[in-house]
């Protein structure tokens, strides 16, 4: 998924292979991840596509199936991925994911803690901000799903930037070898309260830890108890909000002698370019917010460690001879 | 799980400031954020008073500073906060008591404290510090004891900010260049607000190793962004037409070493659209935009309307030295070898950020430039331009998955007993059209 070699990266010359994985895209709310295998086939309500007719052709290509259906293949990137992986756990998602991103302040070379796991949505995203010199250690203590996380970094390829572990953070805390290493800490946890004394002790000076929850009883809970070791605390609700656009034709006033009269606007791609130009009625390009929104996905909480001597003389120890 | 593959710490320790480095200041909990460079003669002024930068070299991302009197006056010194703590316990108790206290007793009749402002000139004569002054006021303030714990905590954190103004250490982020920038002078970055500078960089897929191609018209900040995220290795390039670079003087505000530095180029248009390379004509226009768009000080403009009692909002920093220190050297013209990788590659990604600017005149001239399957993204204050460019783009079938967002962001504030959103939040943080490249149909 991540150019980490120039052989991965998509250009003009790089075409699909077998093996790679792309997803199959019918509409922005339709998609599947496919691994390309010669001998194999993929099959949606617009018929069967051959796999071994992808092979050659560049992604982004238009593929057509034997009843004359078409998809595209597109390169995966994190951000469709959140939109296709299988869903085991409540997943985060673009707005969310990035604003945590940048608040972390999160730069190729950085360690990473995340506990839970869940689908890993937002680790592949941590996976990408890391790349290629860092790592990010993701804990989940439902083996199941951990398992399942691993099979999915093997499948998008990012085994070398995440490591699954299988572990109870909020009863045992994060493994005591990243004690002081850890640039930025992320807890998805129901109690992540319980979390916090072991993620400040994992953290660099200066190091930035985010909580994600549902709840405001649960930040309510954690801002209490990150105040004796952090500072700058806050707290944010992220949401997007999308709009359609469409083609409305808006009718000159002559025929009905009232006001202009707008008709109800037609799906964009129905009307032509040429429509447009021969008849004299103007067409505009209209937008409106889309009726269905998220209205809530979680709380984020971000918070500084403080700085104190202490923590200077434990990098000092820690600074290589 | 073994430690063996840590990443290994780089010579210089990047969490403890250096001099030469670009840093953050942030005074009063955010109430002024101010960018400098440090050295030993550089300086921060805080009221009528300059104090030097030079206790800050050497020092922890993340110090708290305070002014101090010592033996060659005023300076500022590194203070360890423990106060906190208690009165954060103290608090807790005093919430009972609080539910018998109320302002039905308060009169607004500036009677209230004793002391004069020529008591506190006399107190800062004898050298008394900035929190025995808050004590000696609230030790005088007849109605101190009948407010709530929490309006004494606010009243305590007026008179800090006001006789112990307190300077905290920040490493610059994106984060924190575009929340100050966005806080101070939100025209200069058309607005993008930090959340909606997050999104571009992920609906980009920027990461090391990527090629992407920026319209970067807002003082150089998404340019600056990519780069911290490329991690020095890939390339962004920020295309201009004309003749004329965009400038992006923010870029110099992010401590970026060497190598990340090379990865910054910029490009015309035309050069990276045509099939000729041009040769380097266009360089002295680069420097020269870069020596017009010197200094740059964020206290230049008018001071913000929320703290006027203060008077710390006058002039600011920027010290002769500043100029010498200069980071390395971003924003090369791009030589023809790496024009040419990226026209036979094509761009993996583009993000374009131009206010002024027609979004389908820009898109259809870059969106060529980057691979298939490439993802983009366009970001723009106004709505309507992103309606018809993602219009145009489905009627001429460049792009599919498009989506024009607008996010939205609400600070809380989280207290016991007093949770709720801020009173004030930004409303508008822009738009963005977000979509992938498909291949040319004639291409097929």
């Amino acid at each position: 998924m991540l150019p980490t070699d120039d052989l991965k990266k998509i250009s003009f010359t790089r075409s699909i292979r077998d093996g790679d994985l792309v997803i199959v895209y019918e509409r922005h709310d339709v998609m599947k991840a496919v691994k390309v295998c010669e001998s194999s086939t993929f099959q949606n309500r617009f018929g069967m596509f051959k796999h071994s007719d992808w092979i050659g052709k560049p992604f982004g290509s238009k593929v057509l199936s034997n009843k004359g259906g078409f998809v595209y293949l597109l390169a995966p990137t994190p951000e469709l991925w959140t939109l296709v992986l299988s869903h085991r756990t409540q997943i985060l998602y673009i707005a969310d994911i990035s604003f945590v991103i940048m608040f972390l302040e999160i730069v190729p070379g950085c360690l990473i803690l995340e506990s839970g796991t869940g689908s890993g949505s937002l680790t592949t995203s941590l996976a990408r901000a890391v790349a290629p010199t860092g790592h990010v250690y993701t804990f989940d203590f439902h083996e199941q799903r951990a398992a399942s996380a691993r099979e999915d970094f093997e499948k998008t390829g990012l085994t070398s930037l995440v490591t699954v572990g299988v572990r109870d953070v909020q009863g045992q805390g994060f493994p005591e070898e990243f004690v002081g290493l850890a640039d930025s800490v992320f807890l998805d946890l129901p109690q992540p309260w319980l979390a916090i004394p072991s993620a400040e002790r994992m953290l660099k000076q200066d190091g930035v830890l985010c909580s994600f929850s549902p709840c405001i009883e649960q930040v309510q809970r954690s801002a209490e108890t990150l105040r004796s070791k952090f500072t700058d605390i806050r707290t944010f609700e992220v949401l997007l909000r999308t709009y359609e656009v469409r083609e409305g034709k808006t009718e000159s006033s002559q025929v009905e002698g009232g006001g202009s009269v707008e008709l109800p606007p037609c799906k964009k791609r129905v009307r032509s370019k040429e429509a447009n130009d021969t008849n004299g009625d103007s067409s505009t390009v209209m937008v409106r917010p889309c009726s269905e929104a998220r209205g809530h996905t979680g709380y984020l909480t971000f918070a500084r460690l403080r700085c104190l001597v202490v923590y200077v003389e434990r990098l000092l120890k820690d600074k290589p001879t | 799980m073994s430690s063996s593959n840590l990443p290994s710490e780089s010579p210089r320790n990047p969490r403890v400031a250096w001099e030469g480095c670009s840093v953050l200041l942030d005074i009063n909990d955010g109430d002024r954020l101010v960018f400098a460079r440090l050295s030993p003669a550089s300086t921060l002024k805080i009221g009528n008073k300059s104090y030097s930068l030079k206790p800050l070299i050497g020092r922890p991302f993340g110090s708290l500073f305070q002014i101090e009197s010592g033996d060659n006056g005023q300076h500022l010194a590194c203070v360890t906060p423990s106060r906190e703590e208690e009165t954060e316990e103290m608090k807790e108790e005093q919430v009972v008591k609080d539910e018998l206290r109320d302002n039905r007793a308060l009169v607004d009749n500036n009677k209230a404290q004793s002391l004069s402002s020529e008591d506190i000139d006399a107190m800062r004569s004898q050298g008394a510090t900035g929190d025995e002054i808050v004590e000696a006021l609230i030790a005088n303030s007849a109605t101190f004891e009948k407010k709530t714990v929490f309006s004494q905590e606010k009243y305590r954190l007026k008179k800090q900010k006001k006789y112990a103004p307190r300077v905290l250490l920040r490493r610059p982020f994106t984060r924190s260049i575009c929340e100050a920038y966005f806080k101070k002078f939100p025209a200069r970055i058309g607005f993008l607000r930090v959340d909606a500078l997050s999104l571009l960089l992920s609906f980009a897929n920027v990461t090391s190793n990527s090629d992407v191609l920026v319209f970067d018209m807002v003082g150089g900040l998404i340019t600056g962004a990519v780069a911290e995220r490329l991690g020095g290795k890939g390339s962004v390039c920020n295309a201009y037409l004309g003749s004329n670079p965009n400038p992006m003087e923010i870029v110099r505000m992010f401590n970026f070493d060497d190598e990340i530095c090379a990865r910054i180029m910029r490009s015309p248009l035309t050069d990276l659209a045509s099939s000729q390379v041009s040769n380097g004509e266009h360089e002295v226009n680069i420097k020269a935009q870069d020596e017009a768009s010197e200094p740059v000080n964020m206290d230049e403009g008018p001071p913000p309307s929320t703290d006027q009692s203060s008077g710390l909002n006058s002039e600011s920093i920027v010290s002769p030295l500043t100029k010498v220190l200069k980071c390395a050297k971003a924003g090369d013209k791009a030589p023809p070898e790496v024009v040419k990788s990226w026209k036979e590659n094509g761009f993996t990604s583009l993000i374009i950020a131009a206010p002024q600017s027609d979004a389908w005149g820009l898109v259809k001239d870059l969106l060529p430039l980057v691979a298939n399957s490439a993802p983009f993204a366009i970001y723009h204050q106004y709505l309507q331009p992103l309606a018809t460019c993602m219009h145009k783009l489905q009627l001429e079938k460049m792009a599919i998955s498009l989506q024009i967002s607008e996010p939205w962001l609400r600070e809380y504030q989280v207290l016991p007993s007093r949770t709720h959103p801020f009173m004030q939040m930004n409303a508008f943080g822009g738009y963005i059209l977000s979509g992938t490249k498909i291949c040319d149909v004639a291409h097929q």
